[in-house]
């Protein structure tokens, strides 16, 4: 070699291809009869080992009230506090002065998952969800109306409590 | 006459499809193992246990655009696989795979061609693939497909050379190149792994480098040369050079169990090589030779997945510096030992004489493993060496 590499002096254990080869082998040859870490995605969502973390934030969901009616009353804070600005909300009020949204859509596209929405919602409405699976054959699909958001079922997200830091 | 043709025209054909079928399982079987060893589980979705995967590649090699480099060469760039995948397909048909078969018509020999010349075939051919790789390096007008198909033809020439030294050992003690004859006299000894312990390890190693497997994957080096000589191939020109691959990988290792492994022999009985030929002989005969055979292919897969690639210059030292000089010194040490036992002892091969020679290839095993067993013995310069430098 022309250029002068330095050569350190280790034991023969730590230099003998021959020996190095062998453990190699060994070592492969153990994994092939271990227990194998593939989980079969379609069939098994979760395992023993690992599942959706609770405070995994989802598409959205919005929580209604007994009739069945949304619990939103387009306060207007989660278009407010909306970092991506994905929130569409046109507030209504009806004869008894209720406020009610109007329309109320979520660009899921345009959402960047942060959780404020849920964050700041004062009646506990708007939710991110414990979801990944959002397959759509078109993209105007991704606009999430009122009626959409209330009709998912999926668990929805236990955001960080500053109270509780490890979610115990 | 008529029955030699036909019975040949179907072993032709039963021989071509299993190699065929065994080469496509051959992929999968490289994938699971794969993913095993990683702790995955590898392609398990088309058919039972991925069974139908291959033919899923296959389907999809078809169906897959033929590019055609503007630059290539185009006569060679289409005779290139061919050439490759030629020989690959050839090699087998001297390797006996079963004892032979009785029909109402007469016996049947269980292997296409019992060629006299034997493994001289064997070597002739195979080597033929090499043209195969290089005019693909060279026609596609590519410069990292020139420098793999450089790299295979240095590398095939330099172990082409070991292997045949190695299989020198085997002539000395057979006396005979007819892989028949080969079987017939590990079946009145011991199988030749025993008396040829260094051969055969001279002879698997060169084997790993003539069929470009890792460690001695240099010509495709992924890492290096993107795909190396088949960078610019697509669809089923790709799939015969992998096909070829593979295929050469079958051949390689029913070629070590042939020569010593004693082939179709069922060890510890001579049921098998004596008496009249019956048709459940040829069956369980022929099951034993799959197993041999089927234990090299699983530690070609075995030593891919473990072994990182050899740098250039280290692949060449090992070859010229330490499998050549080897193979000569064995050779000359296996003859003498061979002359004085046939020759000053007047005696035939049987247990005794693979007995006395195994005894003498312990020996040089030994001295063998403690010359091999220190450090950097293939990176080509001594440590001294760079000292002085």
């Amino acid at each position: 070699m022309a250029i002068g590499v330095k050569v350190m002096k280790r034991p023969l254990a730590q230099t003998s291809y021959l020996r190095a080869t062998l453990k190699g082998m060994a070592l492969t040859f153990s994994h092939l009869l271990r227990p194998k870490v593939t989980m079969q995605y379609p069939e098994e969502k979760s395992s023993k080992d690992w599942t959706l973390a609770s405070r995994w934030r989802g598409t959205h969901r919005m929580l209604t009230d007994e009739q069945g009616r949304a619990k939103c009353v387009a306060c207007g804070l989660c278009p407010q506090i909306c970092p991506a600005n994905c929130i569409k909300l046109v507030p209504g009020e009806d004869e008894e002065g209720h406020r009610y949204p109007l329309i109320y859509e979520i660009d899921e596209f345009r959402c960047i998952f942060c959780g404020y929405c849920q964050e700041v919602c004062p009646e506990e409405a708007i939710h991110v969800g414990v979801h990944y699976e959002n397959s759509e054959y078109s993209r105007d699909r991704f606009v999430y109306d009122l009626e959409r958001l209330t009709a998912q079922t999926h668990p929805v997200s236990t955001l960080w409590d500053p109270s509780d830091p490890k979610g115990e | 006459m008529t029955f030699f043709l036909i019975s040949s025209a179907i072993k032709v054909f039963l021989v071509l499809n299993v190699i065929l079928v065994s080469v496509a399982l051959l992929t999968l079987l490289e994938r699971r193992v794969c993913a095993w060893m990683q702790d995955r589980l590898g392609p398990n979705r088309v058919g039972p246990q991925g069974l139908l995967q291959p033919a899923a590649d296959g389907l999809k090699n078809f169906l897959k655009e033929e590019t055609s480099p503007a630059m290539a060469d185009k006569a060679l760039f289409t005779l290139a696989p061919i050439v490759s995948f030629i020989p690959a397909m050839l090699t087998f048909g001297v390797i006996p795979f079963a004892s032979p078969l009785p029909t109402k018509w007469g016996v049947v020999p269980m292997v296409v061609a019992d060629l006299p010349v034997g493994f001289l075939y064997i070597l002739a051919i195979s080597s033929l693939g090499v043209y195969g790789i290089v005019l693909a390096g060279w026609a596609s007008n590519n410069k990292y497909a020139l420098l793999g198909g450089l790299r295979a033809s240095a590398q095939m020439i330099s172990y082409e050379i070991a292997m045949g030294m190695s299989t020198v050992a085997v002539l000395l003690l057979a006396g005979n190149v007819t892989l028949s004859q080969v079987i017939l006299q590990q079946q009145t000894g011991l199988w030749f792994v025993l008396p040829l312990t260094v051969a055969f390890l001279i002879f698997f190693i060169s084997a790993f480098a003539e069929t470009n497997r890792l460690p001695f994957d240099l010509p495709e080096a992924e890492g290096e040369l993107i795909a190396g000589y088949h960078t610019e191939y697509s669809a089923m020109k790709f799939s015969m050079f992998y096909i070829a691959e593979y295929s050469n990988m079958v051949t390689a290792s029913a070629l070590m169990a042939t020569l010593f492994f004693g082939g179709w022999d069922i060890p510890f009985t001579s049921w098998d090589s004596t008496g009249d030929p019956t048709v459940a002989k040829t069956l369980l005969t022929f099951v034993f030779f799959f197993l041999k055979t089927f234990f090299f292919l699983f530690s070609f897969i075995w030593v891919r997945w473990t072994l990182p690639r050899f740098r250039y210059d280290q692949l060449m030292a090992l070859g010229w510096k330490v499998l050549l000089p080897l193979a000569l010194v064995y050779i000359t040490i296996l003859a003498a030992a061979i002359w004085f036992l046939r020759v000053q002892l007047a005696w035939e091969y049987g247990r005794a004489m693979a007995g006395v020679l195994a005894g003498v290839n312990l020996l040089l095993l030994i001295a063998l493993v403690g010359w091999l067993d220190r450090g950097r013995i293939v990176s080509g310069s001594m440590p001294q060496e760079r000292e002085a430098a």
